[in-house]
């Protein structure tokens, strides 16, 4: 397998979503939906609590789930039931806490704003599907995934399948199909990246960054950060074995923020390959 | 025979007293005298975590190595600094908890632990640390009481309740004694609380006077509030210690963020005294002066940062000086027996004013205050310097501080509705995408805030800083480093990984004679030696 596949093959998510206004800019195009839309609700005496949830919702959440909860850089929310929230306590709890281990962060609200914002994304599940239609075929996406694309090699599905880039088992949860799309033709275009207001405890760093470095004895690497303190650095190179070093050993560090090590795959792919592999993604959920 | 008697019943009623703890102001005064001990919070009265000890030294810190680990019992942030006295280590653990360790072995000798109630606050049930004062040990506690503990038995001797947790108060900070009495500030300023600082009798427990932050109606300063009632919830917090001058017999004390944090529209106006430093007769509680690093503060910069209070030449004439490396990116220099404005310079990466005018007030760049879809703005709502504590050395004149650069937030504001226990900011701020704003101790000329070297940290850390005679400089990262470098150009020297995340401040101390450094890292308390 070619290097420029296997580095194609890495971080199939991602983005630079420099601004928000800019993320909000792509969710707009990409749902081909009127900004403000209708709200629709069971029940016409709610209208304006749901109209001053849209509002807020359009401030504090549009950036990532979309104008109209169709999902982009975080999850369509614009669907009959969500796989983290199933009822209304726990989607009020995720809003007020975020999730952890995620780019979802907890929100500066206060409590009638968070419940605003709550009832309006309840309401978004009786939506007419807002995304358009997936047009791919994703039982031929699951063979490209496995073969002509070589996604394993670098991605896990399921526990089988490689550990570079990042684990999309269930990435139809975490983005939208449009979203998918625009990461396979232009993998740099949205690195995943953190919102974590406060970098509480220990951690690992909350940004993926592709590293390359040159040893003080003259060896060039390259690999994903695994982890970085004041000291030392934690890579994992293409081949899956981690490398540590004392900064102090290093001639050079470079860190490549907000690239990805995988090439396009807007030619690598016929567009009706694609549709197929997007169709395969966005079908991927835990549950399965 | 009886006469013997007597005598040996002499001898036995002298010999405990000579071993009882014994810390009368005169020694706190003092403390410069005894570098063995670490008798207050921030080492000395000035806020120096300066030690004159100087066995370890940038030639043998190589061989520096754990000499024990305490393990305390609750985990989460450690913002401890502990007070040694005489072999003896005080600690206060989470959330209401003493504890006294041997200094040689780690062991701890007792425990005192006080029940806690529901109370809230803003960062977690976190505790700073102690006051001691002739045989007295005193802690705020979470939940807004302040106690007094026999420093030998730890046995509880008074408590009395500082303030009502439940509409948001909350106590985190080390008491400061002075005199004969015990003062101590409050948090809650993400809470809508009226801030003051308070005095209490260190023998008694009784109320001797309140300083409020907010001034009522009809007090001087209420009309920097506006005319509504926005002064009621001014928050104005006092939740780190202050320092003393027992020349001018002043206290100085940093006042928080006005109420509510992110929304100024309810209170136009300076709202004073908050964003302050407040100069105080700690005999009356009375202000002698003020002064405000960030007027009418809409982002969440309290000015609680530790007012270090250093004796040094300014144009040739020797000055009594007050610095602080503020929250607002700005370092700041006062004359500490008027209050007057000197010098002023920014240390971090800022962009919200051009510069400070000849009185040290901010010169605002228009439009970065807080929308309601948000403006971003640098430094972000930690602060370019927050809490953790400084150091200064005399020998090198610099000023030595945890920092967070490069490091920009989008605020935004919101209507905020005061409601009694519960979060009242206005607003808030958020993390910039793909920004990765490094952490570094600066070293910063003390006269005249020139950054003159800086070590960078892979993130922001709320570890204190310790400066030694020898030529030393103790602080600690996020990443769980405790650190040394060396105090003339920030040149890391020695290194030890302790697991946990590192939000004490290193202290110093002799035991037998020899020369020891501790530090709470994680949920361990570290002590290191030759």
């Amino acid at each position: 397998m070619p290097l420029s596949l296997r580095r194609a093959l890495f971080f199939l998510v991602c983005a630079v979503a420099t601004s928000t206004l800019m993320a909000q800019d792509h969710a707009a195009a990409a749902s081909a939906t009127p900004a403000k839309p209708a709200i629709v609700t069971e029940d016409s005496e709610n209208f304006d609590e749901l109209e001053q949830g849209r509002r807020l919702f359009e401030r504090n959440c549009a950036s990532c789930h979309g104008l109209n909860g169709e999902g982009a850089k975080g999850p369509t929310l614009a669907q009959p039931s969500l796989p983290r929230a199933s009822n209304y306590e726990s989607l009020l709890r995720i809003i007020t806490g975020g999730i952890n281990g995620t780019e979802m962060p907890s929100a500066h609200l206060e409590r009638k704003d968070i419940e605003l914002v709550a009832k309006y994304v309840k309401s978004l599940s009786l939506r007419p599907h807002l995304h358009l239609a997936i047009p791919g075929d994703a039982v031929r996406g699951e063979q490209i995934y496995a073969k002509k694309g070589g996604c394993a090699q670098c991605h896990m599905l399921h526990g089988q399948g490689g550990f570079f880039g990042p684990d999309l088992s269930d990435v139809g949860s975490r983005r939208s199909p449009e979203y998918l799309r625009r990461s396979l033709v232009d993998p740099s275009a949205d690195v995943p990246q953190s919102y974590t207001p406060w970098r509480s405890e220990i951690s690992l760093p909350e940004n993926f960054l592709y590293v390359r470095l040159v040893t003080r004895d003259g060896q060039e690497l390259a690999g994903v950060r695994v982890n970085e303190d004041t000291f030392s650095i934690q890579i994992r190179q293409a081949n899956g074995s981690i490398r540590s070093f004392f900064k102090s050993e290093l001639a050079e560090l470079h860190k490549d923020f907000g690239k990805s090590p995988m090439p396009s795959y807007a030619t690598a792919l016929a567009t009706n390959e694609l549709d197929d592999l997007v169709a395969f993604l966005s079908s991927l959920h835990l549950e399965k | 025979m009886k006469i013997l008697r007597l005598l040996s019943l002499a001898a036995l009623i002298a010999m405990p007293a000579t071993a009882q703890v014994n810390v009368p102001f005169e020694r706190i005064c003092a403390s410069s005298k005894e570098p063995g001990n670490w008798l207050t919070h921030h080492g000395d009265y000035a806020g120096h975590r300066y030690s004159a000890l100087d066995q370890i030294t940038p030639t043998n810190i190589a061989s520096l190595k754990t000499a024990w680990i305490y393990q305390s019992r609750e985990a989460g942030k450690w913002e401890v600094t502990p007070l040694v006295v005489d072999g003896v280590m005080y600690l206060t653990e989470r959330p209401n908890a003493i504890t006294a360790l041997d200094c040689k072995t780690g062991r701890p000798l007792w425990n005192y632990t006080r029940p806690m109630a529901d109370a809230v606050g803003c960062c977690g049930p976190v505790n700073r640390g102690l006051a001691i004062l002739g045989d007295a040990l005193y802690m705020n506690t979470f939940d807004c009481h302040l106690v007094c503990i026999d420093a030998n038995t730890g046995k509880e001797r008074w408590d009395t309740v500082v303030a009502d947790y439940r509409p948001g108060y909350s106590m985190t900070g080390a008491p400061l004694a002075v005199k004969d009495k015990i003062l101590v500030g409050i948090s809650g300023g993400e809470f809508g609380i009226r801030g003051f600082l308070d005095a209490y009798d260190a023998k008694t427990g009784a109320h001797a006077w309140r300083f409020w932050t907010v001034p009522a109606k009809g007090e001087p300063g209420n009309e920097t509030w506006g005319a509504g009632n926005a002064w009621t919830n001014g928050a104005t917090a006092t939740w780190a210690t202050g320092t003393y001058d027992p020349a001018l017999n002043l206290v100085y004390w940093g006042t928080g963020n006005p109420g509510p944090d992110y929304n100024g529209d309810t209170r136009p106006g300076d709202n004073l005294y908050s964003c302050c430093v407040v100069a105080l007769d700690p005999d009356s509680g009375k202000l002698r002066w003020h002064f405000q690093y960030t007027p009418h503060d809409v982002h969440d910069w309290d000015s609680c940062e530790i007012p270090l209070l250093i004796d040094a030449n300014i144009d040739g004439q020797p000055r009594k000086l007050l610095a602080q490396a503020n929250r607002n990116a700005f370092f700041y220099v006062l004359d500490r027996a008027s209050g007057e404005f000197i010098t002023g310079k920014a240390f971090a990466k800022q962009t919200w004013a051009s510069g400070l005018d000849a009185k040290g007030r901010p010169i605002l760049i228009s439009g970065k205050e807080p929308t309601a879809n948000g403006v971003l703005v640098y430094p972000g709502l930690e602060g370019s310097a927050n809490w953790p504590a400084p150091a200064y050395s005399p020998r090198t004149g610099l000023f030595y501080v945890q920092t967070q650069d490069d490091y920009s937030q989008v605020y935004y504001k919101h209507k905020s509705d005061y409601n009694p226990g519960n979060n009242y900011e206005g607003g808030g701020a958020r993390n910039v995408l793909g920004e990765e704003p490094y952490g570094a101790v600066k070293a910063i000329e003390a006269t005249t805030g020139t950054v003159k070297w800086e070590f960078k940290e892979q993130s922001s850390s709320n570890a204190g800083v310790l400066a030694t005679a020898s030529g030393l400089i103790f602080s600690g990262t996020h990443d769980g480093y405790f650190y040394a470098l060396n105090a003339a150009t920030g040149e890391p020297l020695w290194r030890f990984q302790t697991g946990g995340t590192i939000h004490g401040a290193p202290v110093t101390f002799l035991v037998d004679g020899k020369q020891y450094f501790a530090i709470a890292a994680g949920a361990g308390l570290f002590a290191f030696a030759l």
